[in-house]
């Protein structure tokens, strides 16, 4: 198997996993129930005036 | 009190001045070495620029405090002078991008007003326009309001004094090195990426020293959490440093020569141009104005974001998504079928988070709905989320190959452009300086609200005329392109093709005609509002700001 080939299959089988790894933890970081009071928050910070 | 603190140059200040002086040397000694008139030309500009640098630091060495606080009175003391000239430079770019985007779509229909000169030729002017609405209007608004939205949202004041001064003036002048020389024919021919090497080493230190100030101000922030906004104007900074230094790798013939040579090669080369090109249009085009969208929009309509959650998948799934989508490019062409198939499967994947940025975006009206009808800068705003929406649905469509192999090399790709430029990236910017105004200058309101609806409608109807008409061209093109006759020869020749586009190249160019109108009616409605506005009465602390 050429390097070529190798660093392809590898590209889309790892890339695969890895994005999905990366999509499910960033989900899980912005709904887990306890970060909520602080993200509702930090949408108001536009709204504060000083 | 006599004891009066000694007012001393700062390390920032004698540095700087330093700094000036040896680019200074260095470019004469180029001008005096050159062996092309135009490259002679930018060297004498960056020597006075540099000259004129090292007065302006002194003036102002002169006329400073001897230091300037970070607050007033326990608020912020926001440095808003830099935003004040980025808003003043977008304007006039803009004016002056749009129209000789009108002179190039008129030139398509008329070639007559190519004069017959090199210098206004369409090649030479196309790259002009392109840069001046992208980089120079485009890129004007990204630096002020990103300037604007980070010491708001981090109630700290900018970082440094003279670095903000040196990105917003150096990023100026990188553009003015740019566009002449495109004028001069001194070209990289890649597209959106035109300038020559020493423009780009010159906007590689400017751009480094803006990352800087933007994260030093967040450094310094008093606001715990880093606010959506600033996330997506990082993501456009730190990327577009990166595509920046990938596809423009290139190595000069000589010191004293403008002509450099890119270190790729073949299919490499032209997927770092599609790379980099993509990624133009998604971290530059896209990730600095959705930063406007999140903070402006929620501003003007008063009402919070959305759904905050919502924004950070949105973030995380456009920036990872969005890198992968260049090869669509480059469909049908020496780059392996699988990086052509990727690409398309990353563009049509992108669909997701674009839509979700702007469903968030639009949802932040829930109960204020009404203000569509009696703001008209809100408006904008929002059918500029309605024009996002609908060309990051066209372009995850274009992106598919069988869609691909009719669209590409045609008009539609023009129009689908188009819709993405004015109907999101204008419109989202001409809103935000309709905000932005009246906020610096401390003005009730803008001069007229009447004529911020004559700008909507006349450039909503430019938009419209100018993206029908590049749909029905490019889909024409298209077919005629692959018409066959029954004996299995090509139905039209090329000039057939372009013979049809006359109607539709002047329909365009009407379109043209209206949008610069409507930034006409911008331009004369923001300087109304700065000359004859009413002072707003809310903020008596103005008054103590130290004079910069």
């Amino acid at each position: 198997m050429s390097a070529y080939s190798w660093l392809a299959g590898f590209a889309q089988t790892a890339g695969l996993l890895y994005f999905v790894g990366m999509f499910l933890a960033i989900a899980a970081y912005a709904f887990w129930p306890r970060n909520r009071a602080r993200f509702d928050e930090a949408s108001t910070i536009p709204l504060r005036e000083d | 009190m006599t004891a009066q603190a000694q007012k001393t140059f700062s390390l920032a200040e004698a540095g700087s001045m330093l700094a000036f002086a040896a680019t200074a040397l260095l470019s004469l000694v180029i001008a005096a070495g050159s062996v092309d008139q135009g490259y002679t030309f930018h060297a004498l500009v960056f020597a006075a620029a540099s000259v004129a640098a090292i007065f302006l630091i002194g003036n102002r060495y002169m006329a400073r405090p001897v230091s300037i606080p970070l607050e007033i009175d326990g608020k912020p003391n926001y440095n808003m002078e830099p935003v004040k000239f980025a808003v003043w430079a977008s304007v006039f770019w803009g004016v002056a991008g749009f129209t000789i985007g009108l002179l190039i779509a008129s030139q398509l229909a008329w070639p007559a007003l190519n004069f017959d000169l090199p210098w206004t030729n369409f090649g030479r002017m196309r790259p002009l326009h392109t840069s001046a609405v992208i980089f120079a209007f485009g890129g004007n608004v990204l630096i002020g309001t990103s300037f604007y939205v980070v010491q708001k949202t981090c109630r700290a004041r900018l970082a440094g004094e003279i670095a903000p001064w040196f990105v917003i003036l150096g990023y100026n002048l990188f553009i003015v090195v740019a566009g002449t020389g495109y004028l001069l024919g001194i070209t990289q021919g890649k597209e959106y990426a035109e300038p020559e090497w020493y423009a780009d080493l010159f906007l590689t230190v400017v751009w480094v020293v803006y990352l800087l100030v933007f994260l030093a101000t967040i450094w310094r922030r008093k606001e715990p959490h880093i606010f959506v906004a600033n996330w997506f104007y990082l993501a456009f900074i730190v990327t577009i440093a990166v595509l920046h230094l990938g596809n423009n790798a290139a190595v000069p013939v000589s010191i004293y020569s403008p002509k450099s040579y890119i270190v790729w090669s073949g299919v490499q080369d032209a997927m770092f141009q599609w790379w980099y090109g993509h990624n133009a249009v998604g971290f530059f085009l896209t990730a600095g104005f959705l930063a406007i969208m999140y903070y402006f929009i929620p501003k003007r309509a008063e009402r919070p974001i959305y759904s905050y959650r919502l924004s950070i998948v949105h973030f995380w799934a456009l920036i990872f998504l969005y890198i992968w989508a260049g090869p669509h490019h480059l469909h049908y062409t020496a780059l392996p079928d699988w990086a052509q198939t990727l690409g398309m499967t990353f563009s049509v994947i992108l669909w997701m988070p674009s839509w979700g940025g702007m469903i968030n975006g639009l949802m932040t009206l829930s109960g204020a709905w009404d203000k569509l009808r009696t703001d008209p800068v809100l408006r904008l705003m929002v059918v500029s989320l309605a024009f996002y929406g609908m060309s990051t649905f066209e372009g995850p469509l274009m992106s598919i190959k069988a869609v691909n192999s009719l669209s590409h090399y045609t008009d539609w790709t023009i129009g689908h452009v188009h819709s993405g430029a004015l109907g999101w990236v204008a419109y989202v910017s001409f809103g935000a300086l309709y905000c932005l105004v009246p906020w610096l200058y401390n003005r009730k309101q803008l001069y007229s609200n009447r004529l911020v609806e004559w700008h909507f409608w006349v450039s909503t109807l430019g938009i419209v005329l100018y993206i029908s008409s590049m749909w029905v061209a490019g889909i024409m093109q298209g077919l005629m392109w692959r018409a066959y006759t029954a004996l299995g020869f090509l139905e039209y020749s090329f000039i057939e093709s372009v013979a049809a586009m006359h109607p539709y190249y002047a329909i365009r160019a009407l379109g043209g005609a209206f949008f610069v109108a409507g930034s006409l009616i911008m331009a004369f409605n923001l300087i109304m509002t700065v000359r004859s506005g009413e002072e707003a009465e809310q903020e008596p602390a103005a008054a103590l700001v130290p004079a910069e």
